[in-house]
């Protein structure tokens, strides 16, 4: 019996006039990697931004395990703990070197010692390969490796879900790999996820399951089999078929 | 000009007297505008409505008179309020307070900088507001903010001359004795502004130390997004 870790409901969020999704509900099962697809401008980020708190939703609940996070008087800091997030444009701490980047929630949040911390951060990087680089500050990292520190700095927390916002958007296509290969390890781990990615290799071959949300709706979701072979509507059809051409394209140019 | 020479011999013990009394009131200034200066940047960038406003007033009104004007106030009004202070603390306090609003202004504008984005970074591991602030925006937006803030502590330093008029006897109050007595106005002010100038050299060369030492390896000075 599949035990579900995210559980979001009638999730709605407007910002002025603009309804960003309305109504959205969608349940994230332990150990899944759920990839979400979509056009721009559709509310990928949004709702991921909603899971983690750092917005709030105008109306609907979100679960985490039994815990509703949504509920008032929630404490924000001690949720955001537990839901790791990995952002486009890496966001890593410029004035701290990828251990220090890795360490920081460590000994600030979970009050580890300076030793353990060191260890724990230690294990993290060499999780996504930079062990090597650990004293090595963002500025002197590529972008790849910036977001691997990135990944390392939310896994060092043990989070019950990770979150990745475009992980690979802002990269050089070279360096698109190094990253996703990462997350596939992290896949296959087990480790819980919740991907928004243009990257359809990746989402066909790693994920349980695709949801292609468009104008703040849920379209259709579908293992990948159902969504690339046997898509039940004509715009997931052409959407998949548009994203697949465009990409496929850009990674011939790449090589 | 073995004469102008002459005066740093026989004047030296009091010019040298008076140049610490300046770099003094350069220091303890520094210091009390930095406290809050920073005090008020955080309160512009993150405080409630009514912080930012208060903030937002007291920067207004601090940079849009002139420090002796305020100096006075300190000196001679609050006495009349029964609030006294001696020439030397209503000193420190007048080009600390107006320091202050100067030193908020460099500093928010690198708060600003650093941003958003970092806030939410910090955020999301689990560090709540006031130590994402504490551990991640301050560390950069100082960094960020030393280039621009570092003609502070110059602007200060020259800035505290003024005092002399409440007969603080610093460097340019020991010239001016030195100059009702020579008569050489020329001459005496003339050894006075090379003093300040040395003082000037060694604290802009002291700020670019510090800048060079706290540099963050592999980044430019410009933020990143």
């Amino acid at each position: 019996m599949p035990k579900p870790i995210l559980t979001i409901k009638n999730l709605t969020k407007i910002y002025g006039q603009n309804v960003i999704f309305q109504n959205l509900n969608l349940t994230v099962n332990e150990g899944d990697t759920v990839v979400i697809i979509g056009p721009s401008g559709t509310g990928k980020s949004t709702l991921l931004r909603c899971i983690n708190l750092l917005t709030r939703p105008n109306e609907g609940q979100i679960w985490l395990d039994d815990l509703e996070i949504t509920a008032k008087g929630t404490d924000e800091d001690q949720v955001r703990q537990h839901i790791g997030m990995v952002f486009q444009n890496f966001l890593l701490f410029n004035h701290l070197t990828a251990l220090g980047n890795v360490k920081l929630g460590l000994t600030k949040v979970k009050k580890m010692s300076e030793e353990e911390a060191t260890k724990k951060a230690m294990h993290e990087l060499s999780r996504v390969g930079l062990a090597d680089r650990a004293n090595h500050y963002p500025g002197q990292l590529s972008g790849g490796q910036q977001q691997r520190v990135g990944i390392a700095r939310a896994l060092a927390m043990d989070p019950r879900v990770m979150l990745f916002d475009e992980p690979t958007s802002a990269l050089d296509p070279e360096l698109i790999g190094e990253v996703l290969e990462v997350m596939r390890k992290l896949a296959l781990d087990g480790m819980t996820m919740v991907v928004v990615t243009h990257e359809m290799g990746f989402a066909r071959e790693v994920a349980d399951r695709i949801v292609f949300m468009e104008k703040g709706h849920i379209v259709e979701e579908g293992s990948p089999d159902e969504m690339f072979n046997h898509p039940k509507f004509d715009r997931t059809r052409e959407f998949l078929w548009k994203i697949t051409e465009l990409y496929g394209k850009k990674e011939k140019e790449a090589e | 000009m073995l004469t102008w020479l002459g005066y740093f011999g026989r004047f030296g013990q009091n010019f040298l007297r008076g140049a610490g009394v300046t770099l003094e009131l350069t220091a303890v200034g520094l210091a009390i505008g930095f406290v809050l200066g920073l005090l008020l940047a955080l309160a512009r960038s993150y405080g409630s409505k009514w912080l930012q406003r208060a903030a937002g007033a007291y920067i207004a009104v601090f940079r849009g008179t002139p420090l002796l004007v305020q100096l006075f106030i300190i000196y001679y009004g609050l006495p009349e309020l029964g609030i006294a202070f001696s020439q030397t603390v209503a000193a420190y306090l007048a080009l600390g307070l107006n320091s202050a609003a100067y030193q908020a202004e460099y500093l928010r504008g690198s708060i600003n900088a650093i941003g958003a984005a970092q806030m939410e970074a910090g955020r999301s591991i689990g560090l709540s507001k006031w130590q994402t602030i504490g551990y991640v925006i301050l560390p950069q937006a100082l960094r960020l903010a030393l280039p621009s803030w570092s003609n502070e502590p110059i602007s200060l330093l020259k800035t505290t001359a003024i005092v002399f008029l409440i007969a603080v006897q610093d460097l340019m109050a020991e010239g001016r004795r030195a100059a009702t007595t020579t008569f050489d106005f020329v001459g005496i002010y003339l050894a006075v502004a090379v003093v300040y100038l040395v003082m000037v050299f060694a604290l802009d060369a002291l700020l670019k130390f510090l800048e060079r030492k706290t540099a963050i390896p592999g980044m430019d000075i410009e933020t990143r997004r």
